[in-house]
């Protein structure tokens, strides 16, 4: 039953997409058809989940496939349906907030093609998640990178755009290949590519080089560091709801991948826990260093992206670390920690998508130091994104420090026990300190882009003129800023929900008590949080009170008795980050422009600043470089004269003869 | 007494750390007294009770020189060449002390797997004197004026005189006596050097010097 | 039992807290030869401030109303979270000092955006200052804790403030004082001391914490005050628990040894406040760095 409705889910996706392209690219009737579609698909697929999680049944299906080695094998399982559940609701919400946001470009682009794309996204995230089969798997995802590249390239007469979506499409297909490589290996070790029948060896050459390319290859979807350089500039490139999709769901496919591949390999050495950690660590803190320094919103959403997928990392690595040392209570935590955040985070990640996209589309631009003043104009916008900077800070009671939370108790706890595991107390201590200070980075990153956007005055005519989004848009935002409210308070719920998928990895009966700790420390938790919100219930009120029959006066802000403040006084975004930048500019090297002209009273000053990636700026751009500089070298082959290509042939033929005669 | 031992390494470590941070040189100079005296001091808790005068006399001696003699000299060194700050490191001040945390995790990690062939009273010991003698070594390297240079070669040699205190089993006392000796002919003959340096080019910073070549 | 005696913990904290920073300033006038401020001047000042109207800058939104009172609400969380001295807190669990360190983030959060709320140029500069200090200081806050639960074995407040001088000997010897030493660096970062920030400085340049504030008046201003108040018992408290090295087995007993440290820490930050003089604003990060290479020491120790 649960497999018929996901399989009536994934056909609605399609048929909705092959429907809106034949509707005719303008007008409305796309937006429609694939908002009913998506919205249809999204319910299907999360009643079917949630069945799956609930009753802990799991449900399968398999059908032959004519091409070799594949077969038509899909399931859920308590992970698969984990993830199903994060797809289906940020896609379906986005579908909400997308129709409103393709709606000024109805006339001017195909808006069924636009559709399409987005179902045929959505429909083959949710068959990554669902294929137990090496062949299904490797179409699925390349299906998932090749339609969000076209949703990416939607804006395709921009050159900015243009350049975005060819980085993207070729990080996307190097990850593919080191894909295949992987499935060839696990293939090659077992006769067909069907996941129950990966048996492979631990400690063997094999396993390792296995993990390193699933790393690879899964990393670059993800956005480990350094594989991270088509991010900044894909996601802003597009459209922000497919922004919110591909940062909220798309780069936790990746982590999908990673912990299915693991599971099938059976108990890990510790190098595999450590380099996680590793690479979590530097993509939490780095990314975050860089999201501080950017101007653009969407650009530094993008880097906050990478920043909590190192934070999911972390959470990973801890669980490698303790299946390796035979801890159930470390790899628990990590494993329900990790996995909470990649749900909470795609909620307030796409949250934060949607109130950038609205400001964009508000005000017309997307850098932060020509806004301002936001709040009196969009303010419900401004409501929601506050609470999703909060969130996404991971600061109580919203649903951004139930994750985190799991990932300190079980680093703190393996810390605690110390004495003979002298290894894994390091560990502890690398991801503490990793996840205190990428805390502080994103905090201080998070206020700014909330002050610097919506508070104070506008900097600008762009946002003296902004107007409020229309009303799907405001209604997807407002209902994800609920749920990151509600699901912040339900902590023991989640709890419950994810020591299901835990207990698939780990055994149900070893994860039982941990499970029953985590569920009574997080009762405590929702009352400590219930208690800070009637406390300040209590104190607005008596605030109310106080002030009811007193004299209440506007005025000016104090400005020191200055006689002309304006606008362009406040702090910008790259003023508040300074400090910040100033201390860390050993990592991300920002470049300081300083133009004043001479004479005693320059009338003229200018002082701009940027950061540019540096990986991508040392580590690809030469590699890319040298790649051209080899084919242009090749290109000397190339001579255009078709004599030359038969001789080519001809000579090739003879050599293959005299190898086969041989 | 093994506590007390490990209380006065953790005293060195964190002199070591007092060491890195700052740019004075009057610091620098009464930071090296304090690690004579934690070093004369736990060369005497780590025998036994009763102490065999020579151990008594050799504690003294190390205090003298370390902690009353090289000092003066630098110090009166300092006063001749009428410098009081080093201005501006190779190496930031912030960044020395990032660099000295991650020296120190990397001496407790090298000794890690030592624990079980090496038997001494304490595990804190030989960590805290590699610390040390890095200390000293990243000390020279990264400072620029000739005085801090060579309070950084002293503060080296006081990491490999812990070291020789806890391992060295035969006459430990004639080792450390030649070693002694050394430093404060090497001592005595920089602080002569740097006076005459002083003299000569009205300042003391070694990276000018290399104008000297040709 | 012991519910009584950690509710009643929570009461004293709200009644006492201001009289902190009467003990404060009557030090620091002692060292200035004057007579000083009446020792019980910030409960005056509370209830001045709540008997008047209010003045609204025209650029300020709700969240600018929000900031004192969501400020102070996480700040009473706190409170019943931390022990004082043997006894847990009310609300107490495994990994309780994390919920402890996030809810004065938001704390910290809601400031700086009610700050940046004014659209003036003071309030921005002092919000960047102190989200730059503040990153620091909260990884010297969690490493010590890290220390403090690797010696005690614990992961929960109530029970490594219990276990740690609580049986025959201390299991951390001489890396607690190492630890409050930092502590006690964070406490005058986070409550915005000398050799931080200056609290009687009229200069808005050279504000940090209060020029975030200068905005608020009346009613909002008494709630920051008596925030600032409740946050510095907070810390008070934390330290005392593990700077004062014995514990008398008593509940109450306890609570009376850690009231009076308290009141010791609101001396020592006295003292301090009129030998030091304020650091320059470069010199900050490298004070916190000290901190958390003293916590590095003392970790190292306790892993030998």
């Amino acid at each position: 039953m649960t497999m018929c409705m996901m399989l009536t889910s994934i056909a609605a996706l399609f048929s909705g997409g092959i429907l809106s392209v034949l509707s005719g690219g303008s007008g409305s009737r796309p937006s429609r058809i694939g908002l009913v579609t998506s919205l249809t698909g999204a319910v299907l697929a999360i009643a079917a989940a949630a069945t799956v999680l609930w009753t802990g049944t799991e449900a399968d299906l398999r059908l032959a496939w004519q091409v070799p080695f594949a077969s038509f094998y899909i399931a859920i399982d308590p992970l698969s349906a984990f993830f199903i559940i994060t797809i289906s609701l940020v896609c379906g919400i986005a579908a909400i907030y997308g129709t409103s946001y393709l709606h000024p470009y109805k006339d001017r682009k195909n808006l069924g093609a636009a559709w399409c794309f987005f179902n045929l996204l959505f429909a083959s995230m949710l068959l990554v998640v669902l294929s137990r089969n090496g062949v299904l798997f490797l179409v699925a995802w390349e299906a998932m990178s090749l339609s969000s590249f076209f949703l990416v390239m939607f804006e395709h007469e921009r050159h900015e755009v243009r350049e975005a979506g060819w980085v993207y499409l070729i990080a996307a297909h190097a990850g593919q290949a080191c894909l295949m490589f992987l499935f060839i290996l696990l293939g090659g070790q077992n006769s067909s590519l069907d996941f129950d029948k990966f048996t492979t060896p631990m400690g063997t050459a094999a396993a390792g080089i296995i993990f390193i390319l699933a790393v690879a290859g899964f990393g670059a979807k993800a956005g480990f560091l350094p594989l991270h350089v088509w991010l900044p500039d894909a996601h802003p490139a597009a459209p922000s709801h497919v922004s919110a999709v591909m940062s909220g769901v798309m780069i936790k496919t990746g982590i999908y991948g990673l912990i299915r591949i693991i599971s099938l390999l059976g108990v890990p050495p510790q190098w595999w826990g450590w380099t996680l950690l590793f690479i979590g660590a530097v993509s939490g803190v780095v990314g975050v260093l860089y999201a501080l320094c950017q101007h653009d919103i969407k650009r530094l959403l993008a880097y906050s992206s990478i920043e909590n997928i190192g934070i999911i990392t972390i959470g990973l690595g801890l669980w490698l670390i303790g299946i390796s040392i035979n801890n159930t209570a470390l790899a628990a935590l990590g494993l329900m920690g990790g996995l909470l955040h990649v749900f909470n985070h795609g909620i307030f990640k796409s949250l934060l998508f949607f109130g950038a996209g609205a400001v964009a589309h508000g005000t017309g631009t997307r850098n932060m130091d020509l806004m301002g003043g936001l709040q009196k104009r969009m303010p419900g916008t401004a409501l929601a994104f506050g609470i999703g900077a909060a969130a996404i800070c991971g600061l109580p009671p919203l649903n951004g420090f139930v994750g985190e939370f799991l990932i300190y108790i079980g680093a703190f706890g393996i810390v605690a026990q110390g004495g003979a595991s002298g290894g894994p107390v390091a560990g502890g201590l690398i991801a503490l300190t990793a996840l205190g200070l990428i805390g502080g980075l994103a905090a201080a990153c998070f206020t700014k882009v909330f002050g610097v956007v919506f508070l104070g005055e506008p900097r600008s005519s762009a946002s003296k003129g902004a107007h409020e989004a229309p009303g799907s848009m405001r209604f997807a935002m407002t209902a994800l800023a609920v749920l990151c409210v509600v699901l912040g308070l339900a902590g023991p719920l989640s709890v419950r929900f994810v020591s299901k998928v835990a207990g698939q990895m780990l055994g149900t009966a070893g994860i039982a008590d941990i499970s029953d700790m985590a569920f009574r420390i997080f009762l405590k938790i929702s009352l400590g949080c219930g208690a800070l919100i009637i406390i300040t219930a209590i104190l607005w009120a008596l605030r109310r009170i106080l002030l009811f029959d007193r004299v209440n006066n506007t005025g000016p802000t104090w400005d020191c008795g200055y006689s002309a403040p304006t606008s362009r006084m406040q702090y910008t975004a790259s003023s508040f980050s300074w400090p910040v930048i100033s201390m860390f500019q050993w990592i991300v090297r920002p470049r300081v422009h300083r133009g004043i002209r001479k004479g005693f009273f320059p009338s003229y000053a200018e002082l701009s600043s940027r950061t540019d990636d540096i990986f991508r700026r040392y580590l690809f751009e030469p590699v890319f470089n040298a790649i051209s500089r080899l084919a242009q070298a090749i290109h000397a082959l190339q001579e255009g004269r078709n004599q030359l290509y038969v001789l080519y042939i001809a000579i090739t033929i003879l050599v293959l003869l005299l190898l086969k005669v041989r | 007494m093994n506590t007390w031992t490990d209380i006065f390494i953790l005293v060195l470590v964190l002199a070591d750390f007092r060491l890195l941070a700052t740019s004075r040189l009057a610091a620098v100079i009464q930071t090296t007294v304090l690690q004579a005296v934690c070093l004369s001091a736990f060369m005497l808790t780590m025998a036994d009770r009763p102490w065999p005068l020579l151990l008594i006399s050799l504690a003294l001696v190390t205090l003298t020189i370390k902690g009353v003699v090289l000092p003066w000299l630098l110090g009166r060194a300092m006063r001749e060449a009428g410098v009081q700050r080093e201005i501006e490191p190779m190496v930031g001040y912030s960044s020395s002390v990032l660099i000295g945390m991650a020296l120190l995790g990397l001496s407790f990690l090298i000794f890690v797997p030592l624990k079980a062939s090496i038997s001494i009273q304490s595990t804190f010991l030989l960590p805290g004197a590699l610390f040390t003698a890095l200390t000293g070594l990243l000390m020279i390297v990264s400072r620029k004026n000739a005085l801090t240079q060579v309070a950084g070669y002293l503060v080296m040699e006081n990491g490999v005189y812990a070291f020789g205190a806890a391992l060295a089993v035969e006459e430990p006392l004639l080792v450390e006596m030649g070693v002694l000796l050394d430093v404060f002919v090497a001592v005595f003959v920089m602080g002569i050097t740097v006076y005459q340096i002083s003299r000569e080019f009205d300042h003391i910073d070694t990276d000018r010097l290399s104008e000297l070549k040709d | 039992m012991k519910i009584m005696a950690s509710i009643i913990h929570i009461l004293l904290a709200l009644m006492l807290s201001p009289f902190l920073m009467g003990i404060i300033n009557r030090v620091k006038a002692k060292f200035a030869g004057r007579k000083g401020q009446p020792l019980l001047q910030t409960y005056y000042d509370i209830i001045k401030l709540l008997k008047k109207g209010s003045v609204y800058s025209a650029t300020t939104t709700w969240v600018f109303r929000m900031g004192p009172v969501l400020g102070l609400a996480a700040v009473i969380t706190s409170i019943m979270i931390i022990p004082s001295g043997g006894i847990g807190g009310v609300l107490s669990f495994s990994g309780d000092f994390i919920l402890m360190a996030y809810a004065l983030g938001l704390t910290r959060f809601i400031t700086v955006v009610a700050a940046m709320d004014t659209g003036s140029a003071f309030e921005g500069m002092g919000a960047s200052r102190e989200a730059q200090f503040s990153i620091i200081a909260e990884v010297v806050l969690l490493l010590g804790m890290a220390t403090l639960a690797i010696g005690t074995k614990n992961i929960s407040l109530s029970g490594i403030y219990s276990c740690l001088w609580g049986g025959s000997a201390s299991p951390l010897g001489p890396a607690a004082f190492l630890v409050a030493f930092a502590l006690l660096i964070v406490l005058l970062t986070e409550n915005a001391r000398i050799p931080v920030d200056d609290p009687n400085t009229h200069l808005e340049l050279t504000m940090i914490h209060e020029v975030m504030v200068l905005d608020h008046g009346g009613v909002d201003l008494a709630f920051i005050q008596y925030g600032e108040s409740l946050k510095l018992w907070l810390f008070s408290a934390l330290l005392a628990g593990i700077a004062i090295p014995f514990r008398t087995g008593t509940a109450y007993g306890d609570m009376a040894v850690n009231i009076t440290g308290i009141f010791a820490i609101a001396v020592l930050v006295g003292i301090i406040e009129s030998c030091m003089a304020r650091l320059r604003l470069l010199h900050v990060p490298q004070m916190l760095l000290a901190a958390l290479s003293v916590t590095i020491a003392a970790l190292l120790w306790i892993l030998r």
